[in-house]
């Protein structure tokens, strides 16, 4: 009977573990958001964060919805094709880019870059004992360095996904109108007459959760690393692997919720 | 005064703190001496609150700061300076900012150019140039990065400074400067100092009063001038670096 208790442990074990996790970070999400609201405010590192979580993640974001809008265009218009429904190009590209294809790859590539910037960055701090050393200079680790970025995440990303949906639609345009031979007019006015704001709301509301999600996690992991620079690589594949895998998990969540209502 | 009464701390089954009793007379500079994983570190991390003690209580002038409240500890820390081990500068930081971080915010905040010029006074007085004041610490030795850790820890003129291995690291002679420049600073300020080392060197140059801790207690403690005759076989096979005593030598 041992093997069977043994075999029963091994599975409890993660799940007790990765249920402790799960409820460690959303009290450390909480924590976060009540000082959010509560001074003091360190302007200048928020305004920093929000400059390397928005302002330099522009070029990264416009070159995967460039590609994805565009390669998009190219398969629904083969796909199309075998029911003689190439023409709904333009409408399945912005419904895609949209409500899904732009929020998701977005997220993404924010866990990529930011997630695991932040993670590495605090990681680092804390096994130089910077943390500590924050904290005997009467300044709080949560507001000097979660809430910048969890505040720039929730700003900055909305409006990242909301350009990523832009120039993502964008890409499927110029693959339509240069090599699938739409009219560009056409084209366009078929954009703008299918997309409904309940479309980019909800892709703007996806895009809050996904950078709260990502700036979060690094953070959380960044701050509860281990020892050493083995803790840190540990922290940051942490962070952006359970980064990715919650913005895929909120996106299911988020999409049935949203679109029942 | 600092009073630490029957201090216990443990990492899961492994008991750092065992009971630790230690008194620090105001103006005075202890430093606790012991191999490296004693609970050194754990101990003066304790008074400060970066880890809470499993039971025993910590107080400060008679006043019980275990567990300070949140509200509270703004003015309390306020009271501290500490240089850590691996200096432990903000690296996004430049150097005058680091030495002046508690000055550009929080209750002690001042306008910027009286901070400034605050930290380059303070960097002048551990014997750095103005020119440090620009620079990152990724840019600065060894030896500079604990100068500056030093002036971070003595810019806002606490009344208890705390040395966490100042010296580590360190080649002999900048080590020497290190020891005679704390000296200076701690009699200068009239401050409350405790430092931790296993350097025997630095004990002579910064002690008033010494404390070995082993095993989790301390095992003697007493003026730095006994030292040497304290009959403590611990004491006396640490001063001489011996591998024979009662210290096991493989840990």
């Amino acid at each position: 009977m041992s093997w069977f208790f043994a075999a029963l442990a091994a599975i409890g074990r993660p799940v007790t573990r990765g249920l402790g996790t799960l409820g460690r970070l959303a009290i450390f999400g909480g924590e976060a958001l009540s000082h959010m609201l509560r001074p003091p405010f360190y302007f200048k590192e928020i305004l920093q964060s929000l400059l390397s979580v928005g302002y330099f993640s522009l070029p990264v974001v416009g070159m995967t919805a460039i590609f994805t809008g565009g390669a998009l265009a190219l398969q629904i218009y083969s796909g199309g094709a075998r029911f003689n429904a190439e023409a709904v190009v333009p409408q399945i590209v912005a419904i895609g880019m949209v409500r899904e294809l732009g929020p998701v790859l977005v997220g993404l590539m924010i866990a990529a870059r930011v997630t695991s910037s932040i993670a590495a960055e605090i990681a680092t701090m804390k096994v130089t004992e910077q943390i500590d050393a924050l904290v005997t200079l009467s300044t709080h680790p949560m507001k000097y360095l979660t809430v910048p970025r969890v505040l720039a995440g929730l700003i900055m990303v909305p409006l990242l996904v909301g350009i990523g949906d832009i120039i993502g639609i964008l890409g499927g345009y110029v693959v339509g109108t240069k090599s699938l031979g739409f009219n560009p007019a056409a084209y366009l006015q078929n954009t703008v007459n299918f997309i409904e704001a309940r479309d980019v709301i909800s892709s703007l509301i996806k895009g809050a959760a996904f950078g709260f999600i990502a700036t979060l996690l690094g953070c959380y992991h960044g701050i509860h690393t281990g020892r050493g620079a083995q803790g840190v690589g540990r922290a940051t594949k942490s962070a952006v692997e359970s980064a990715a895998i919650l913005i895929l998990a909120a996106n299911f969540l988020l999409t049935s919720i949203l679109f029942s209502l | 005064m600092i009073e630490l009464k029957h201090v216990h701390k443990a990492f899961g089954s492994n008991k750092v703190l065992r009971g630790v009793n230690l008194t620090i007379e105001s103006g005075t500079s202890m430093v606790v001496i012991g191999g490296s994983g004693t609970g050194k570190s754990i101990c003066l991390k304790s008074i400060l609150g970066l880890v809470s003690p499993d039971s025993g209580t910590i107080t400060l002038d008679g006043k019980d700061v275990t567990n300070v409240r949140r509200s509270e500890r703004d003015s309390f820390l306020a009271r501290f300076g500490m240089l850590f081990q691996g200096g432990a500068l903000f690296d996004s930081l430049p150097v005058w900012q680091n030495v002046a971080f508690r000055l550009l915010r929080g209750s002690l905040k001042r306008p910027k150019d009286e901070a400034r010029t605050i930290a380059i006074e303070k960097l002048r007085r551990v014997g750095l140039k103005k020119e440090v004041a620009d620079l990152f610490p990724a840019e600065l030795s060894g030896g500079m990065q604990k100068r500056v850790g030093l002036a971070r820890a003595i810019a806002a003129e606490p009344e208890i400074i705390f040395f966490d291995e100042p010296t580590t690291g360190l080649d002999p002679i900048m080590s020497g400067v290190i020891n005679d420049l704390i000296r200076e600073i701690v009699v200068e300020m009239g401050a409350t100092a405790m430092t931790i080392t296993h350097d025997m060197t630095s004990v002579r140059a910064i002690a008033d009063n010494v404390a070995m801790l082993h095993d989790g207690v301390i095992q003697w403690t007493g003026p730095v001038a006994k030292m040497d005759e304290s009959g403590d076989p611990y004491l006396e096979q640490f001063i001489h670096g011996s591998a024979e005593g009662p210290i096991e030598s493989v840990r």
